[in-house]
């Protein structure tokens, strides 16, 4: 297997001018990664300034409903609300080791956007993200979040006006300013060596789980269940897991309205249960695609699973059936997103209501096991605006009906 | 006619070559078979045909425009093939593309529907040496040039693969960035020419629009232009195109002359 392969998924499909870019970051990467001072300076950034570790919080009221244990690792309780610091932080302090002066991110619901304006205003960044256009709209308190922290925000007009081709632009930029910028990447997707370093910076997420667990249950799960888009919290809670093979891992992805594919677009974003293979913005992996290749829009609920591809860390562990791909759709994810609220007390991200509508949905067939943890990626504050409109949506709609 | 023919029969002439650039089915394909006739009429010698890819990260946004006028008219590889087949014109055709359409249609299937359509040459922006093995293999089986690209940023060792690799010709990327016009020609397509030792002719493209850019870069010891985004403006206008098309080939290619 060559180094930037998961199987024969990965690779560096990128244009020759980045090429080298990409070899500096590996070996940059290569050399801190187990350096002391970096670690220890990574250590003070996660704890001081993103708050670490998480609890892991034992979901009393959900557990007694649906009658197996169930724990929720609260990445939700990471500053700026998401695993997503995690991540920018690693990357950031990287870059500051690599003397670059300028950073760069694409977002789709503007969590990695804010993470990665957030770690550039504190390390002393200069920090542009681009975000599609329909994003900036759906998403305009994040898009001042991130003002607000020195970050300018690029609404990109190209294509779907979404978070593909927000990363098609921030390459474009990369592409011209390769030799003072760091391209922070926000999931485990990309050309080599990013879903790698994404994958190490966010496997504190499991790492921890490892340790709380064993201390309060005195061993590990049966399950771990994650929501996938590209792919980071997954990644980031299965990947200290992969050789402990009793622990099942379940990626949760967008089901969306249905599992259906038309011409133009695909009505979900399940790229690891329905994808096929190709090559999208630098890996080979699992897509949404039409007969002749081109890339097809994807469609969710929630804007963070919103992606036509997913990192090919994940197809590889799917094709050799080490975990175990899903999917729930829109309305689940909406039910889970007010259980949860409701029950515990606890509103999570639309994302991560994904894992919890799966747990629900599951916990009586035994598929699960009797002790699950679910990665909670995020909080639900960002959303409400968007639920509230669907609920009000709804409403009229069922008014309608009933007046027919 | 293969590119090698093409490039030893200009240099019998002591000419260098125009490369001209248009995305096919933009607007339609009638109009590209229009468009490449006036190319070669004014004097284009190669013409790359852009089979447009729905997220073509190496293009600027004349040329992802022209991807989207030519994807919403309904273009698609077998009509691409079928529109290739048809062009009855004398100089070499070359496919420009992105991995995914030909990683989907087949690796093997591609090569041979390009040797079987009468394009002489495949070029990848977003397909780097390392990973071409297998394309590499299917275009030397079938007869066809695997051109690959060179940056004001690759060097050493990386330089001296792509160059083993490339055949036809080696296309020189001018500038760091994405496809577009540019005011200036920068300084650094002089620097890397002098670094580039190579039988393979070189070719320089990325942002050059008009012909005093394009005798620029001949003086600086290229063996062709590339020239894209400027024809492909002039399309998008929609006005008097083939004339105008005509007359801009014109003028580059007596550039090529001197």
């Amino acid at each position: 297997m060559k180094r930037s392969m998961y199987g024969k998924y990965g690779g560096q499909f990128v244009p020759e001018v980045l090429m080298p870019a990409l070899t500096e970051l590996e070996e940059a990467y290569e050399r801190y990664k187990n350096n002391p001072e970096f670690l220890e300076e990574l250590d003070y950034y996660m704890k001081e300034f993103g708050g670490r570790e998480t609890p892991l919080y034992f979901a009393k009221n959900l557990s007694k409903k649906y009658g197996i244990r169930i724990y929720l690792k609260r990445e939700d309780l990471v500053h700026g609300g998401a695993h997503k610091l995690n991540n920018t932080l690693g990357q950031a302090l990287l870059a500051r080791y690599m003397g670059k002066e300028r950073i760069i991110a694409e977002t789709g619901a503007g969590q990695h956007g804010t993470a990665t304006a957030m770690a550039a205003a504190n390390m002393g960044f200069i920090s542009e993200v681009y975000m599609g256009a329909k994003d900036v709209i759906r998403q305009h308190m994040n898009v001042y979040r991130m003002e607000l922290m020195g970050c300018k925000v690029h609404a990109v007009k190209s294509g779907s006006m979404t978070l593909k081709d927000a990363i098609n632009e921030a390459l474009r930029d990369w592409v011209t300013n390769v030799e003072n910028t760091h391209y922070l990447i926000g999931s485990v997707v990309g050309p080599h060596p990013y879903p790698m370093i994404v994958r190490d910076f966010q496997s504190v997420i499991g790492k921890e789980v490892r340790e709380q667990i064993m201390e309060k249950e005195g061993r590990y799960p049966d399950s771990i269940v994650a929501c996938a888009g590209g792919g980071s919290n997954a990644m980031g809670i299965f990947h200290p897991f992969i050789q402990d093979k009793e622990v099942m891992l379940f990626p949760v992805e967008a089901g969306g309205k249905e599992l259906k594919t038309t011409e133009k677009e695909a009505l979900h974003s399940a790229s690891l249960c329905v994808g096929e293979e190709g090559i999208l913005q630098g890996a080979h992996t699992l897509i949404l695609q039409d007969k002749d290749g081109q890339i097809l829009e994807s469609s969710s609920v929630s804007a963070g699973l919103d992606y036509s591809g997913v990192g090919p860390e994940l197809a590889y562990l799917a094709d050799i059936g080490r975990i175990k791909p899903c999917n729930v759709s829109d309305d689940e994810a909406l039910e889970a997103f007010y259980e949860l609220s409701r029950l515990e007390g606890i509103i999570p991200a639309l994302e991560s209501s994904h894992a919890v509508a799966y747990v629900m949905k599951m916990a009586g067939t035994g598929e699960l096991g009797d002790l699950v943890v679910i990665n909670l990626s995020g909080r639900g504050d960002k959303d409400l605006e968007s639920v509230f409109r669907l609920k009000e949506e709804g409403e009229k709609k069922q008014e309608k009906e009933a007046c027919l | 006619m293969r590119l090698a023919d093409k490039f030893t029969e200009l240099e019998k002439k002591k000419e260098k070559a125009l490369i001209a650039y248009v995305c096919a089915g933009d607007p339609s394909v009638k109009a590209t078979k229009e468009i490449v006739h006036a190319l070669v009429e004014g004097g284009a010698d190669i013409v790359e045909l852009g089979l447009p890819f729905s997220d073509p990260v190496a293009d600027g946004p004349t040329i992802q425009a022209a991807s989207t006028r030519a994807l919403k008219a309904g273009m698609n590889p077998d009509l691409y093939f079928e529109m290739a087949a048809s062009i009855r014109e004398k100089v070499p055709l070359v496919c420009m593309t992105y991995y995914n359409l030909i990683y989907k249609r087949g690796i093997e299937r591609f090569a041979r529907d390009c040797a079987g359509s009468g394009i002489t040459g495949i070029i990848v922006p977003d397909l780097p040496a390392e990973e071409s093995d297998e394309l590499h293999d299917a275009c030397k089986k079938n007869g066809v040039d695997l051109i690959f690209l060179i940056t004001p940023v690759t060097t050493g060792p990386r330089m001296e693969y792509i160059l083993e690799k490339t055949s036809g010709f080696v296309y020189i990327v001018s500038r760091l960035g994405v496809t577009g016009e540019r005011v200036d020609v920068a300084g650094s397509t002089k620097n890397i020419l002098g670094r580039i030792h190579t039988n393979v002719p070189k070719a320089v493209g990325f942002g050059i629009s008009n012909k005093e850019q394009a005798s620029e870069v001949m003086k600086a010891g290229a063996d062709a232009v590339i020239v894209g985004s400027a024809f492909v403006n002039i399309i998008a206008s929609g006005d008097n195109v083939n004339k105008r098309i005509e007359e801009l080939a014109s003028e580059l290619k007596d550039s090529c002359r001197k």
